[in-house]
């Protein structure tokens, strides 16, 4: 089968810095793929790039078979390949039940016209967005505070509300930016097995961006290590915890 | 709301509005509205079109726009412009004339119409390739395009030029007036409660997690942009054919934007029902402060702008803040997710 996503041959200049040198990935559907490497690896440039941020300067990225190196971000969301963010992004100004709802929104099938009128169909599919976002909620635990101000949650809860939000546009793949970044290691192991959980029970492929080698080495398959935006290691676990090159890489050669 | 009752809703509010429309002209018994109080009221309809349309772009979606004035100028000229030289000829088709108050009617359909239409073309016009532009770039764009508008409409002889549309015929009323800002509010809560309003709060709120969440955001701007447009040009439409209120492009500068900005800012940016309140509010303000002026003239446009400022201070996010009032609200019984929109 085919993987999921498929980068070839990508490189991402801004003028004279290449951020990312000839990458390539395989990722296959149902993986929980892991991208790591060391501050300014270029992990976040590869994660704009796949999102559409950025347009990157040569090479491919396929995605369930559509090129999408030349598309917006809100085309590959549409084509299945939802986002969080490593400085979370929630709407602020909105509850959490409506951050959810918010993101069922390309799902829509009413017109504007059903909306201004009022017509049946857009007051059955707005109970039924409503419905399948407390759904939603109740899976994270977040039911409860469905009508609180979403940046009123706090850390960690704002953290699954993210995860929560993506999970509502129905995608197939899920990009996780630094999900740890900003918690405690007791927080980590659950959310390790959040995302695991969420891989299973969505029938998902993950891809994660991660610094936390715990994190990563606790949950991940295949293991991707970057450093100056170039490939130094992929494998399992642990072959990445025995490679001298990534070794090196995270704590710097003698 | 079922079928049945919106139809209710729907009949019972235009008897009111023709009902109210009927002592607004004629009186009722010995009962006559004061014509300088009609006035007032029938601009205070007006304003609320325009506010409650701005707030859709300015206050809903986020974006900055401070080009209103132009919008309103479109569709004001084009109404005024279809009933001087084709509302006789439509109000003929019909066996009327433009001055009789079925006549009127018939002839301010398509009038407002084509306004609506004008000016919604205008707004795509201008949308499409500044949308793209973000905060202080869009408002100067916007700005500039109101100008444009402006100083081409001081140069066509057709419609009066610099001296104003003085041709007009005076064909609105109360109850095309109000017609229109209830249709202006019902359309734009209506948006606002929907996917699409979540959309537009959404851009506002953070434009690139918006687009994450699958959002086309210049899309949604455009569409703001040209339902907003297309309302303010009904309002054009409206006070272009009021009585004693001719079109002038004087009128119709960037003071005039600005005006509707404060309006809904005073009201609570965001809010539908800041905007009406903003709208009334600002209306009524001037003229109730006009006996100052016969004590020191000028005066009461200083404490006009005091009023403001002091207001600003004190509460800066407006009067409504993003509140809707509604009645629910007033019974102080919240929906229990404490949706703000519901």
């Amino acid at each position: 089968m085919t993987p999921l996503l498929e980068v070839r041959n990508v490189t991402m200049r801004f003028g004279g810095l290449a951020a990312v040198k000839n990458l390539n990935m395989q990722v296959a559907r149902g993986a929980l793929y892991g991208l790591i490497g060391p501050n300014g690896a270029g992990k976040t440039t590869v994660f704009n790039v796949l999102t559409g941020v950025y347009c990157p300067t040569e090479g491919e990225i396929s995605f369930d078979g559509v090129n999408v190196e030349r598309k917006k971000p809100y085309e590959i969301t549409k084509l299945g390949a939802a986002r969080t963010f490593q400085n979370i992004r929630l709407f602020a100004d909105m509850t959490v039940l409506e951050n959810v709802m918010t993101a069922h929104h390309l799902r829509a099938r009413q017109v504007l016209a059903d909306a201004v009128i009022g017509t049946g169909r857009h007051h059955a599919e707005e109970a039924e967005t409503r419905h399948r976002a407390l759904e939603l909620l109740k899976i994270f635990g977040l039911d409860r505070v469905a009508g609180e101000a979403a940046t009123a949650l706090p850390y960690g809860s704002q953290r699954r509300l993210e995860i929560a939000r993506a999970l509502a546009t129905e995608p197939k793949l899920l990009l996780l930016d630094e999900p740890a970044a900003g918690m405690n290691p007791q927080e980590s192991v659950e959310l390790m097995r959040l995302i695991r959980w969420i891989r299973d029970e969505f029938k998902l492929t993950i891809l994660l961006v991660e610094h936390n080698m715990k994190v990563v080495m606790g949950i991940c398959e295949v293991i991707q290590v970057i450093d100056y935006g170039e490939e130094i290691a992929i494998g399992t676990p642990a072959e990445i915890q025995a490679n001298p090159k990534v070794i090196e890489a995270y704590l710097g050669g003698g | 709301m079922s079928p049945a009752r919106k139809v209710v809703v729907i009949a019972a509010t235009l008897v009111a509005l023709i009902a109210l429309n009927y002592i607004f002209e004629y009186g009722f018994g010995d009962f006559y509205i004061n014509p300088y109080y009609a006035r007032i009221i029938n601009l205070i309809g007006i304003n609320i079109t325009l506010a409650v349309s701005l707030n859709l772009i300015n206050g809903m979606a986020g974006q900055f726009s401070i080009g209103h004035a132009g919008f309103m100028a479109v569709g004001g000229y084009t109404a005024t412009y279809l009933t001087v030289y084709h509302g006789k000829q439509i109000a003929e088709t019909f066996g009327r004339t433009v001055t009789d108050p079925v006549g009127s009617s018939i002839v301010m359909i398509p009038s407002l119409i084509a306004g609506a239409l004008a000016a919604a073309a205008a707004g795509l016009l201008v949308g499409i390739p500044s949308l793209r532009l973000k905060g202080d770039y869009l408002a100067i764009v916007t700005l500039g395009f109101s100008e444009i508008i402006r100083v081409i409409i001081l140069n066509i002889p057709a419609v009066g030029g610099a001296t104003g549309f003085t041709d007009a015929i005076p064909i609105t009323n109360f109850f095309w007036i109000f017609l229109m800002a209830i249709l202006t509010i019902v359309i734009t809560r209506n948006i606002a409660t929907s996917t699409f309003g979540r959309a537009l709060f959404a851009i506002r709120s953070d434009e690139i997690a918006a687009e994450a969440m699958g959002i086309d955001t210049t899309r949604y701007k455009v569409m703001a942009f040209v339902i907003s447009a297309a309302l303010a040009g009904v309002a054009g439409g409206l006070s272009g054919q009021l009585f004693a209120n001719p079109l002038n492009p004087q009128n119709l500068n960037f003071v005039r934007s600005i005006e509707v900005i404060v309006m809904i800012v005073l009201g609570g940016i965001g809010s539908i029902t800041g905007a009406v309140v903003g709208a009334t509010t600002l209306t009524i303000l001037p003229e109730a402060l006009r006996s100052f002026d016969q004590q020191f003239p000028g005066l009461r446009m200083v404490i006009y702008a005091l009023l403001l400022i002091l207001l600003m201070i004190f509460r800066p996010q407006g009067l409504m803040g993003r509140r809707e009032l509604n009645l629910r609200w007033l019974l102080r019984r919240q929906k229990k997710d404490g949706s703000v929109l519901a």
